[in-house]
């Protein structure tokens, strides 16, 4: 596996299966047991960094972290010197200090956690970076469709498997690395959304587009995103939010026999998914959320055996993690 | 005389011995001798007799030019001294082969009545290395309300009017700014952005912006506001001369509206002409800029328009900004880059190099057609003219280090690059501004 993951382009697909085999093999069942932990990760150190509200991500992250027996501290944006104007830079150069084997970042910003990754040697893990992408979660899809569409060993081939992502596609980091993630697996994407909900230059992920539900009836999967109505405020992408729901909300009646639907969470019942589809048994949504645990237990634990001994420098020669801390020690040596 | 030079020092007396002279406005490009006394070219011809008490330059195999004039540089005096002064500012200037720049007004406090320009006339009477011009605002603190003190900023000496940085968004009072420019025969310089449609982009909208899910600020911000701003100055019969053009539809509508008959000179940037949006895939904060870096189809075309003269001059929009104002994260860096001590090497090596501009184009755009758009005092390389000239190396290569800058901001987009058309030596107002022989 890679030194970071920052991007879902840092895995390929034989690394994608790798670490969901990991998750389906050690990982899966664990929770299943009375004692849910296992010595794996005892005297490391994980820092979960989250400048963004965040329930599923940060809990999963902390409860994986824990069950590998790791030591996770966890920093809140609102109750840390983030508060009293710290810098990311100075934040990382701070927690770095301490040493820890991974850092997990969530940033309302694109690039926040490339950037963390410049100032600390720990690994990096993008918990989500602004509108730009959430590689983890895309994992945990990945991970839940094979599941599904699978084998019963869980790995076998998502190869042809059909997916339509829908809603608010502008706004979603989900979305971004979903397409490039669930491309890389060999499966065919369209995008369904208005064309004010899809990014200008939304030809460059090379899936289909389409402007209306009716491109659902040929697809395996309805993968629906969150309507991000925080960031709709004082634009005009909709002409009302009651519109889009009378065309956009997916019910059951819009789900035909064999379709499954995901979504990466919180839900806006009644906006993108209607309440009887979410409490419906065609939803794997709580799938999602367990299978988000495994998985993040299978990188928490491969980031660290698979660059056992590697130091901090990526095969990767557009990332070289921590190549500015030394110069950073240099000048304090010096000063 | 608008543009403010500190007199310190002598003037220069040299000769500069069999140098390759180009001054496209003279029609002069031959290899000969120059000598100047005094701060004064006296001969450009070839010097057979005593050299005895004179300075000599060896010029040869090294292009001797008219120096350069900027009409769009952000020297951040006053209130951000931290990041460039008027000293520093003139300094790196100097380092680019400029012999006079021109200081946009959005200052702390903002350029727009009297008393702060004359401020800012008797700190570049002290420190200023190269001539400085100043702008006053459009509108008072760049709010776009109402007019700033246009006349009594024309009668301090402003060269132009502009509210750089952010548009003049209110059409009425555009058009009162070119009623009171007019009045006193100033140019408004104008930065040509629709905000609605720029919204809280932060770079370029297109397939990067799409892959990256960074918010795109789309070229219709900008070809919108200039095709208002330049039919508004057409039915006024202002002067009006378009900041930082990025779009090839903005080249367009420009040529439009000079062939309707409106007064319409332009400016492009280095950035803009040798950029593109590729450079963010890395989110690196250096190559973060408004307008932001377009696509490949806008920046030919741009070189394209500046070959062909419709592009009526190279701006820098020197933005110099603190090291950790841009070390961080792309959407939180402030938009700007510094350009003035690179400007011209790059240009040199990537468009004139290349055979994309010729080289006396370049020179044009660089120093008498800037010059002639502010009325300012234009570079010639005559017998009898003031020496204001630059003496570059287009052999050997040399590589930009931002920390070799003589500005106080290191915030480029080039570092790195391997260049030739270093500049050696600069005289401005007859003065040594600059010189690393």
């Amino acid at each position: 596996m890679s030194w970071n993951l920052l991007s879902i382009n840092d895995l390929s697909r034989e690394e994608i299966e790798s670490v969901l085999a990991t998750a389906a093999k050690d990982f899966l069942d664990l929770s299943k047991r009375d004692i849910k932990k296992v010595p794996t990760l005892r005297g490391r150190t994980i820092i979960d960094l989250f400048y963004e509200k965040s329930t599923r991500t940060s809990t999963s992250f902390e409860l994986a972290g824990k069950r590998l027996s790791a030591d996770v501290i966890n920093v809140k944006s609102g109750s840390s010197a983030v508060g009293k104007g710290e810098s990311l830079k100075d934040t990382t150069l701070t927690l770095n200090a301490y040493r820890p084997d991974i850092i997990v970042i969530r940033h309302p910003h694109v690039g926040a956690a490339a950037f963390v990754s410049r100032f600390t040697e720990a690994h990096v893990i993008n918990a989500g970076d602004g509108k730009g992408e959430h590689p983890t979660q895309c994992l945990l899809d990945i991970f839940s469709l094979q599941q599904e569409f699978g084998g019963l060993d869980g790995a076998s081939s998502l190869d042809g498997l059909k997916v339509a992502i829908v809603g608010d596609i502008l706004h979603s980091r989900v979305a971004r690395s979903n397409i490039i993630g669930f491309q890389k697996m060999g499966m065919k994407v369209t995008l369904v959304a208005p064309p004010s909900l899809l990014p200008r230059g939304v030809e460059a992920f090379g899936a289909e587009v389409a402007h209306s539900l009716d491109a659902l009836s040929g697809v395996d999967v309805i993968y629906l995103l969150r309507m991000q109505k925080e960031r709709h405020e004082g634009a005009n992408f909709l002409p009302s939010m009651r519109e889009y729901i009378s065309n956009y909300c997916v019910g059951r009646r819009h789900v035909g026999k064999g379709q499954r639907v995901l979504h990466p969470g919180p839900i806006n019942r009644g906006v993108e998914i209607e309440g009887a589809l979410a409490d419906s048994g065609e939803n794997l949504i709580l799938q999602q959320v367990e299978a988000g645990l495994a998985v993040r237990m299978a990188i928490l634990y491969r980031l660290i055996v698979d660059n056992a001994g590697a130091g901090a420098v990526t095969t990767d020669e557009s990332r070289t993690a921590g190549a500015e801390v030394k110069n950073i020690r240099d000048i304090h040596a010096v000063g | 005389m608008t543009a403010t030079i500190a007199k310190r020092g002598t003037k220069a007396t040299l000769l500069i011995r069999d140098v390759r002279v180009l001054d496209p406005e003279s029609g002069l490009d031959i290899h000969t001798d120059v000598t100047i006394e005094k701060g004064q070219i006296t001969s450009v011809a070839r010097q057979k007799g005593d050299t005895a008490g004179i300075q000599v330059i060896d010029g040869s195999g090294k292009l001797l030019l008219p120096g350069f004039v900027d009409l769009h540089a952000h020297l951040r005096t006053p209130g951000r001294e931290d990041e460039e002064d008027i000293a520093s500012g003139t300094r790196a200037a100097a380092a680019g082969g400029y012999v006079a720049i021109c200081a946009m007004p959005n200052t702390d406090p903002v350029v727009d009545n009297a008393s702060v320009i004359a401020s800012l006339t008797e700190i570049a009477e002290a420190e200023a290395r190269i001539r400085v011009a100043f702008l006053g605002s459009i509108s008072r603190g760049l709010m776009g309300e109402h007019l700033s003190d246009m006349w009594d900023l024309a009668e301090a000496g402003a060269v132009a009017f502009s509210d750089d940085g952010r548009p003049v968004f209110d059409g009425g009072l555009l058009r009162a700014a070119f009623q009171a420019a007019g009045t006193v025969n100033l140019p408004l310089s104008l930065h040509c952005e629709d905000l609605g449609l720029a919204a809280t982009g932060v770079m370029n909208e297109g397939t990067v912006s799409a892959q990256l899910g960074l918010t795109g600020i789309p070229a219709s911000a900008e070809t919108a506001a200039i095709a208002r701003d330049v039919e508004i100055a057409l039915y006024e019969g202002g002067r009006v001369h378009i900041a930082h053009t990025s779009c090839a539809r903005s080249v367009d509508s420009i040529r439009a509206a000079r062939d309707a008959g409106a007064h319409v000179t332009c400016e492009a940037t280095p950035h803009h002409l040798l950029l593109t949006e590729e450079k963010v895939f890395g989110l690196d904060s250096s190559f973060k800029m408004n307008p932001p870096l377009r696509n490949e189809q806008d920046r030919l075309a741009l070189v394209q328009a500046l070959a062909a003269g419709a592009i009526d001059c190279i701006a820098t929009d020197h933005a110099p900004h603190a090291v950790q104002e841009k070390d961080t994260p792309f959407e939180e860096s402030p938009f700007g880059v510094v350009g003035l001590e690179t400007a011209f090497p790059m240009l040199y090596t990537e468009l004139v190099e290349t055979g994309a501009v010729p080289l006396d184009v370049l020179v044009r755009a660089m120093s008498s057609r800037p010059a002639g758009i502010f009325s300012l005092p234009v570079p010639a390389i005559a017998e009898g003219a003031e020496a204001n000239l630059c003496l570059v190396d287009t052999e050997s290569e040399y590589e930009i280090d931002p920390d070799a800058f003589a500005g106080k901001s290191r915030n480029t987009a080039f570092a790195g690059r391997k260049v030739k058309g270093q500049v050696l030596l600069t005289l401005a107002a007859g003065r040594v501004a600059h010189n690393i022989l």
